[in-house]
């Protein structure tokens, strides 16, 4: 199972990088500042080591707000690298040789680590500030299921069977052609509805459908069946694209509820294997219904159900 | 009805709680007559198992009668051909297994795939789901147990067998669990003519592997516990050398016994509340335990992998939860050692070993050393922690 959709998380390895990149110029700048002097070709300015520990001690602020702080930290590493631009720029005037060149070398490292500053605080603005909307979810989950990739297919082709093991979907009436009406609970009990059309069939190895226009959601899905080897079943992986209502915000409301997408996704696969292999959905007594994903993380004593048994005799 | 239930560590209490009620089509509601208290209970009732909690209903040890069906509960399979009817006897598994998974068809029941409908805590802690078991925590499916007056059983038409009349309660209990526990732990070890067998732990598990390890040939079988009257009980019941390792090394001492080349198999019976004369080692364990910073006390684990022969085998049947410290790998890698282990397949040792306690080729009621009523449930556990009164093996009775 993966989620094949977050940008923020690489721009978080990029401004991670970054902080760690500052740690490493703050320290050898406060603890040698004569020897980087040397380096950048400025050892012959008596102000010079003064003015390099300051900027040492400032790439430490930074590595401390890119590691620990909020991803726009990284703003305050492009107005760094303005200052030092400008200091080096002046340090040119004056110097010739190889001082000269030395100091070209400094503007030069200064000038890329200054772009991929740059790259990256945009990259985070596009994340954290753009038009609100995290763009389609991709989610991808497998399972092995002891019957033929035939029967398998089968049943999940007779689309009015998905309500039975995936939680969120309360019906799929099939409309002969190729179309059908999908009902499924939204987050917060909202109810959601689309029309659905099948893009691309092929008996006991691929199932595609998307919704048609008009949806209150867009989605689409594609689900492979392969024979899995040494006769152990069938292998059935799904691929599901969608949009979640509500952008970013929608995401975390949804993810309080405990309707975290991932989860759900394996979840019903557990139960779609469940219902091929032992026609029926396992309850336990914390899980009456067995499909809410929501009471596994609010579960109470596994005490025996309250519901009365069907003979209703009292023991 | 009434139940044992878990109120937090070491404190149980028997109340009322609702009947169970049919939930799947497969299952059966049993009245029953007869339970245990185990070792691996002891671990939920010290609080060491995560997501066992308070009021869980306790028990995987049990049999009783049939007194309800679901629809398909009783149509035919391997254990009862002709299905199973209400008013039958039976012992069930505590592992709960559907018949219909890869796993349970290579006969695999305590993996199977289907019967966890809590599989996604249990990968979160394993990596894999084993299979659902009876009063045994959330994570392995939320079950009430069978320390109760009734019990909902899944897979009806799998896991339970019918006994013979013939046969009483105490004759046919231990098929539930520490029969097949203790004879899977000598399976698993392969045991070949002339092998030396060395099994950590005297409680009932420990016990049957002795059994089971002498009637597979092993030339010697060797018992190491702490508790004298346990140690005495597995000498006369199974014929077993037995080792009190306290006040001794028994390192040094199963070397003596084998001379010098170590057994050739280890059974750990003993698990992960491992108790050892090695003060600074057991202070160290038990720390990192309460600390919540480790679940496992290994020490038995750790003897067992030091003392085995070259190229021998490690059979592991104590339970363990999470993870552990100190883990001899280096002797493990270096010397060619062989590790199998899991919970019990119970479904695939049940029909054989009834067979062999009906020709009285075993009898397992020489471990029970109490029998209580249901209502005694706290007295019993109290009692079999700390081995009190010759505590071996407690029988509750609802
Ligand atoms: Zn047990
Ligand atoms: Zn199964």
């Amino acid at each position: 199972m993966k989620s094949t959709q977050n940008p923020e998380r690489g721009t978080g390895r990029l401004v991670r990088g970054l902080g760690v990149a500052s740690l490493g110029l703050g320290v050898p700048m406060l603890l040698r500042p004569d020897s980087v002097a040397r380096f950048a070709g400025v050892d012959d300015s008596a102000s010079a080591p003064a003015l390099i520990r300051v900027v040492g001690a400032r790439e430490l602020i930074h590595a401390a707000l890119c590691l620990v702080g909020p991803q726009r930290s990284v703003w305050t590493r492009v107005l760094g690298d303005a200052m030092d631009l400008a200091v080096l720029a002046a340090a040119m005037d004056g110097r010739s040789g190889e001082r000269r060149t030395r100091v070209n070398v400094a503007t030069a490292a200064v000038a890329g680590i200054a772009l991929a500053d740059v790259y990256a605080s945009v990259r985070t603005a596009r994340s954290q500030h753009g038009r609100g909307k995290p763009g389609p979810l991709t989610l991808e989950a497998s399972t092995t299921v002891n019957r033929s990739p035939e029967d398998v297919y089968a049943f999940w082709r007779d689309l009015g069977n998905l309500p039975s093991f995936m939680q969120h979907l309360e019906e799929v009436t099939p409309k002969g052609d190729d179309t059908s009406h999908w009902v499924a609970r939204g987050p917060l009990g909202k109810k959601v509805s689309w029309d659905a059309e099948i893009t691309g069939e092929d008996p006991g190895r691929r199932l595609a459908w998307r919704s048609l226009k008009g949806a209150d959601v867009d989605n689409a899905g594609t689900v492979h069946f392969a024979p899995a080897p040494g006769d152990r079943g069938t292998e059935v992986r799904v691929v599901l694209h969608y949009d979640v209502p509500g952008g970013l915000a929608g995401r975390a409301v949804a993810r309080l509820f405990g309707e975290e997408p991932e989860q759900q996704v394996r979840d019903d696969l557990r139960r779609f294997k469940q219902v091929m292999e032992t026609g029926d959905i396992v309850r336990s007594e914390i899980l009456p219904r067995g499909t809410e994903a929501k009471r596994q993380f609010l579960q109470g004593p596994a005490q025996a159900s309250a519901q009365t048994s069907n003979d209703g005799s009292s023991r | 009805m009434k139940a044992v239930v878990w109120e937090g560590p070491t404190k149980v209490a028997v109340k009322d709680v609702p009947d169970p009620a049919l939930l799947n089509h497969r299952d059966a509601i049993i009245k029953v007559t007869s339970t245990a208290i185990c070792g691996s209970d002891l671990h939920l009732y010290d609080g060491y198992i995560p997501t066992f909690m308070p009021g869980d209903i306790f028990g995987h040890e049990f049999m009783g009668e049939v007194v309800e069906l679901g629809r398909d509960a009783g149509s035919g399979s391997s254990a009862n051909p002709d299905g199973l009817r209400v008013g039958d006897r039976v012992v069930v598994p505590f592992p709960i297994a559907c018949g219909a998974c890869s796993p349970c068809q290579r006969g695999l029941t305590s993996l199977c795939e289907n019967s966890n409908p809590n599989a996604g805590e249990a990968e979160k802690v394993m990596g894999h789901s084993p299979s659902g078991i009876f009063g045994y925590s959330h994570m392995l499916g939320g079950y009430p147990g069978g320390q109760a007056e009734y019990v909902r059983v899944p897979f009806a038409d799998v896991g339970p067998l019918k006994v013979p009349e013939e046969l009483s309660d105490d004759q046919v209990l231990f098929l539930t669990d520490v029969l097949p526990t203790g004879w899977m732990a000598a399976d698993m070890c392969d045991i070949q003519r002339g092998d030396v067998v060395a099994v950590w732990g005297a409680g009932p598990v420990g016990q049957f592997a002795c059994l089971a390890a002498t009637q597979m040939g092993a030339a010697k079988v060797i018992v190491i516990d702490r508790v004298p009257e346990r140690l005495e009980l597995a000498a006369k019941h199974t014929g077993a050398h037995p080792l009190n390792y306290e006040g001794t090394s028994v390192l040094k001492e199963l070397r003596e016994l084998t001379a010098g080349r170590g057994p050739d198999r280890v059974i750990d019976a003993v698990g992960m509340e491992a108790h050892t004369d090695v003060t600074a080692i057991h202070a160290y364990d038990k720390a990192k335990q309460v600390a919540k910073l480790s679940t496992e006390r290994p020490q038995a684990l750790r003897e067992a992998i030091l003392s085995v022969a070259n190229g021998g085998t490690v059979s592991i049947v104590g339970v363990y939860g999470g993870l552990v410290d100190k883990f001899p790998i280096g002797s493990l890698m270096n010397r060619s050692i062989t590790v199998r282990t899991g919970q019990a397949h119970v479904h695939r040792y049940m029909r054989p070993l009834l067979d062999k306690i009906r020709k009285r080729e075993i009898d397992p009621t020489f471990i029970i050393s109490h029998h209580l009523p249901l209502a005694e449930a706290a007295k019993g556990y109290d009692m079999f922690k700390h081995k009190e009164h010759s505590c071996t093996k407690v029988v509750l009775k609802p």
